[in-house]
């Protein structure tokens, strides 16, 4: 499934969002590199 | 098709300033772990002040670094170790440090729990003595074991286990694991590389390649176990793991040593990978933003040798330390590649230069004359 | 773990008054800012100047519903509030 634009599907009642991540990325950062 | 350059993509062109920073406080360390990447034991005559010191943090503060990574040899054993830590949590720079433990006493676990922004990490390298103090020493499983149950009593919280995976710990994941879980402890593991005093036990530490699969197995069945984004080489078995999986050296992080020295990462203390000096005009800041060194790795790399592998945009070429210190070219496979290029790439070598750094910090080896 | 693409996120109360929790750090980037909480150790990358203004000035508003409709054009409102609860299911917003 191909996103063209930053659209999120929200259904009608708005319980769940859909999140594409053109706006928000979250990443797992540890240290980078290993020792410390 | 998204225009948008994913993180990954930003990270690989550098940062305005590091995200993070590893800092190792001096090269002073009262054990002589075998493996150890900075070749710490004796302190360098050059090592930078308290004054000194106290002014990296302040430019941590300026480009706002969220955190550092403070290790060593043993940072502990410096006589400003608590001094500069109250410096640096006091204006918000969190602190992480790595320790063998041996100076954690139940006051200061006091004393350490009670301090935000703090964070502290153990080092082990087996889940019994026996493994452990193989390649630590004697006596220095206990110590660990010891400075555990310190910050266990003392209600730290969420400590972390640091294991470097050898041939000899691989087997024992799932103790490390219990160990962890006894002490509320989170556990890490992360990549050996052939650096500092490293490269003399390579050859008998690095895990088998039939280890690295039942590595990445492990890891991908334990998201939650931390790994410093050292083994994204292991990526071309399947998933990626979790992690930013590429080397952040020079674009995202860096290394400070205790003589003010700015590496690419700890795993490079070599001229090679040498930026610049703290003491220099402009300090880090400068070292970081303008370093011919920074600049080259920000610069798109090329894949070289391993441009025809499908697996090449996963595990990126693996490590770059790992290759500088087996003699491999650093645009080809990592000696551990885990479709054995680099096990080839090796052996196709006609001639193997190993590259030392010009610094060495062991103690020497006293050997006893007496007879056996 | 993000999974690539879209992922679904527990329901976000827009109509509550958001704010940047004081546990985290917001540093400009060229493309916008990187948040990092210090206490769950999360690092999260704002893509958007526009996004990064709205979290900064979310406390100002009653809700984060009217932040967006004040600050936010209307073919994109959509993305921003969900924009905003993947944030706080990072704990980098929190209920003021």
């Amino acid at each position: 499934m191909d996103n063209e634009t930053a659209v999120a599907a929200v259904n009608t009642d708005a319980e769940e969002l859909e999140v594409d991540d053109l706006l928000v990325e979250e990443v797992s950062i540890d240290g980078m590199c290993g020792v410390y | 098709m998204s225009p948008e350059p994913s993180l990954r993509d930003r990270f690989k062109l550098g940062l305005d300033a590091p995200i993070c920073l590893t800092w190792e406080l001096t090269y002073a360390c009262n054990l002589a772990c075998v493996h150890c990447l900075s070749s710490s034991g004796r302190r360098d005559p050059r090592e930078l002040s308290t004054d000194e010191a106290k002014r990296i943090i302040d430019e941590m503060v300026e480009m706002q670094i969220f955190y550092v990574n403070i290790g060593g040899g043993e940072p502990m054993v410096r006589t400003d170790f608590f001094e500069l830590l109250e410096y640096a949590t006091k204006k918000n720079v969190g602190v992480k440090f790595s320790t063998n433990g041996t100076r954690i006493t139940a006051d200061n676990a006091t004393y350490l729990a009670g301090l935000g922004y703090l964070d502290i990490q153990i080092s082990l390298d087996g889940a019994d003595a026996a493994t452990n103090d193989h390649v630590r020493g004697e006596g220095s499983f206990a110590s660990a074991i010891a400075a555990m149950e310190h910050l266990k009593a003392a209600n730290f919280g969420e400590f972390k286990i640091s294991v470097v995976v050898t041939r000899h710990n691989a087997p024992q994941l799932d103790a490390f694991q219990a160990l962890a879980d006894h002490y509320g402890a989170q556990l890490r593991l992360t990549r050996l590389r052939p650096s500092g005093r490293g490269v003399d036990v390579w050859d008998e530490l690095h895990p088998t390649a039939g280890q690295q699969r039942e590595l990445y197995d492990w890891l991908v069945s334990h998201p939650q176990t931390l790994t410093g984004d050292s083994f994204f080489h292991l990526n071309a078995l399947g998933d990626p793991i979790d992690g930013l999986n590429l080397c952040g050296a020079g674009r995202v992080v860096c290394l400070i040593d205790p003589i003010g020295d700015v590496y690419a990462c700890p795993f490079v203390i070599h001229d090679e990978f040498l930026a610049g000096n703290v003491r220099s005009e402009g300090g880090f800041a400068r070292v970081w933003r303008e370093s011919d060194l920074f600049k080259e790795l920000r610069e798109p790399g090329s894949a070289g040798a391993c441009t025809s592998c499908g697996s090449y945009d996963a595990c990126q070429g693996g490590c770059m330390a790992a290759k500088f210190f087996t003699g491999l070219p650093l645009d080809g496979p990592d000696p551990e590649c885990v479709l054995g290029h680099g096990e080839a790439a090796l052996l196709a070598q006609k001639v193997t230069i190993i590259p030392r750094p010009l610094g060495d910090h062991s103690k020497p080896v006293r050997v006893s004359v007496s007879s056996r | 773990m993000q999974p690539q693409g879209s992922q679904t996120l527990p329901h976000f109360d827009a109509s509550l008054n958001w704010k940047l929790s004081p546990d985290v750090a917001i540093r400009p980037e060229q493309f916008g800012a990187l948040a990092y909480h210090y206490g769950n150790r999360r690092l999260v990358f704002l893509k958007s100047k526009d996004l990064v203004q709205l979290v900064h000035d979310l406390a100002d508003f009653d809700s984060a519903d009217a932040a967006i409709a004040a600050t936010i054009a209307p073919p994109q409102q959509q993305s921003y509030v969900a924009a905003l609860a993947r944030l706080a299911q990072s704990e980098v917003l929190v209920v003021s």
